[in-house]
């Protein structure tokens, strides 16, 4: 078994253009995590749940410039990662498959973590 | 209490409680002394008893016994440990005045410094089972091997080699000092947390003997509990844990020691006595801000007591498994989950991580899936029934799976 990284992305747009989601929404939502990453774990496939990530950062760039981040460039940012256990890349796209970050126009960036 | 009943009822309470103190005297190089004084006051009783009648106070008696035996012995050994052999040193200054103390809080403080003796992660998990049940729970070599299913010699030669791990590792009978609590409680409770399974989900069908394991555990907790420096929420967790499980004792269980399924229990055999004190615990247990697994087990029984079924109930104990699941694997906790899977998100998501759950091998994986598929899949259902069969190896579990296969192939004709 190998370990990947799962980064999950949304897109600004996409944030920007839900609406404010109710506390029960919300819940739902969490629910949705929890459903798939606690199928990911009773398959014996989590390394290391991960966390989510604030919106708003900043980007510390050569000759200490600081700019305002995540990515001022790029309409997509990270949202939240988490550590897989798979024995291919494959294995691992599969596990990433029921991500419910797809289903609000995010996407999965599956890496295969190597080891130092 | 006749002769022939105080005995072995003295011999289950008093006798973990001597050896306890005796063997913090001693040290653990020498902790089958203190199990032979003990075992030899208890004949001595055993023999005089049966001739004079009992004395007014049995137990104060046996203390007596025990503490003279104890001076005796260490009298005797005196000028060995003094003349002969340095490198012997008790716990204790050897002096005439030796004073053994047998009050009730010496035999707290003894035995819970005995709890983290037993349960020190120098042996094995079995081992510290067996050993929790020989020194803490005075069990004898025979019911051991009785509530382990395997015989005397393993389970002998099995405390052997635990004492002679304990030693080895110069293991000291005291109660760690307050700093070393956290890092030594977890693999404590673990311990009785095993003990406690064992009498639940035991295949033994010896009902009397199943209870009395999960009564230990209890009784093991809650001296966890009485000391002001382990009652840690984790504990009280654990105790809540043991309790609401303890309260469906008698729904579990027909009088065959044959397993009745959770859905098909009747609720009034349900101990609400045991319910009340799970939920005293549990909410003892939310006072930090540490969860444990224990407190995620404890969420997920207290659920289950919670009655009629509903949506929010299933709705709940998924989220617990799931959350349970991220702390720790294990393939209980998988099956566990897709079971509630099942109850809150309907049968065919229930179906889809069963399969990708793959715990083929395992007879509760099988009889999952022959639960999940029944109605949908007859021969799915069928097949993965009688793989389960196969795969069972207590006569218990056999007699439910061919059951529930026969009831399957009846309704299937009628349909």
């Amino acid at each position: 078994m190998k370990d990947f990284l799962l980064v999950y992305r949304t897109d600004e747009n996409t944030m920007n253009a839900m609406p404010k989601r109710s506390p029960e929404e919300m819940q739902e939502s969490m629910k949705r995590w929890m459903d798939w990453i606690g199928g990911i774990a009773a398959q014996n496939k989590l390394t290391d749940r991960g966390n989510r990530l604030t919106p708003s950062g900043k980007v510390v760039k050569a000759g200490n410039v600081v700019a305002d981040g995540p990515y001022t460039e790029i309409k997509e940012f990270i949202v939240g990662y988490s550590i897989v256990k798979a024995t291919s890349i494959e294995d691992a796209i599969e596990l990433a498959k029921g991500c419910p970050v797809l289903t609000i126009g995010g996407n999965v960036e599956v890496r295969e973590i190597s080891v130092m | 209490m006749k002769q022939s009943v105080i005995i072995p009822h003295l011999f289950r309470t008093e006798y973990r409680k001597m050896v306890s103190v005796l063997s913090k005297l001693f040290g653990i190089e020498h902790i089958e002394i203190a199990e032979d004084i003990v075992s030899d006051s208890f004949l001595l009783a055993s023999e005089l008893w049966g001739l004079k009648g009992l004395p007014e106070n049995p137990t104060a008696w046996l203390y007596t016994v025990a503490k003279n035996k104890t001076k005796d012995y260490l009298k005797r050994n005196l000028i060995f440990a003094q003349r002969i052999s340095k490198e012997i040193k008790y716990n204790v200054p050897i002096s005439e005045e030796i004073e053994i103390d047998l009050s009730v809080k010496n035999i707290n403080d003894s035995q819970l410094a005995m709890i983290f003796v037993v349960c020190h992660p120098c042996n094995t998990p079995e081992a510290q089972i067996s050993l929790a049940l020989n020194l803490l729970c005075g069990f004898g070599v025979d019911e051991i091997a009785n509530a382990f299913l395997t015989n005397k010699e393993v389970v002998y030669k099995r405390l052997q080699r635990a004492k002679a791990n304990l030693r080895h590792e110069k293991i000291k009978i005291e109660q760690p000092a307050p700093a070393d609590i956290n890092d030594r409680l977890p693999a404590v409770l673990m311990t009785l947390y095993l003990l406690f399974n064992e009498g639940y989900y035991s295949s033994n069908q010896d009902v009397t003997l199943r209870k009395d394991l999960c009564f230990e555990a209890i009784r093991l907790t809650n001296l966890l509990i009485e000391n002001g420096q382990t009652n840690q929420p984790s504990a009280s967790a654990l105790l809540s844990l043991m309790y609401f499980h303890s309260s469906r004792f008698d729904a579990r269980l027909d009088q065959n020691g044959e397993i009745i399924l959770y859905q098909d229990q009747d609720t009034e055999l349900w101990d609400q006595g045991l319910i009340t004190k799970g939920e005293y615990f549990f909410n003892q247990a939310w006072q930090g801000d540490m969860i444990s697994k224990y407190h995620l087990e404890a969420a997920i029984a207290y659920w289950h007591t919670i009655q009629p079924d509903s949506k929010e109930k299933w709705d709940n104990i998924l989220q617990l498994y799931n959350h349970l699941l991220v702390i720790e694997y294990s393939p209980i906790a998988a099956l566990n989950r897709t079971y509630a899977l099942a109850k809150a998100n309907g049968k065919m998501e229930a179906i889809a991580a069963a399969e990708k759950i793959k715990l083929e091998g395992n007879y509760l994986y099988h009889s999952l899936l022959g639960e999940l598929y029944t109605n949908i899949d007859h021969a799915k259902a069928i097949s993965n029934l009688q793989h389960a069969l196969a795969l069972a190896k207590s006569a218990a579990d056999k007699n439910f799976i061919s059951s529930k296969i026969s009831e399957y192939m009846q309704k299937s004709q009628h349909s």
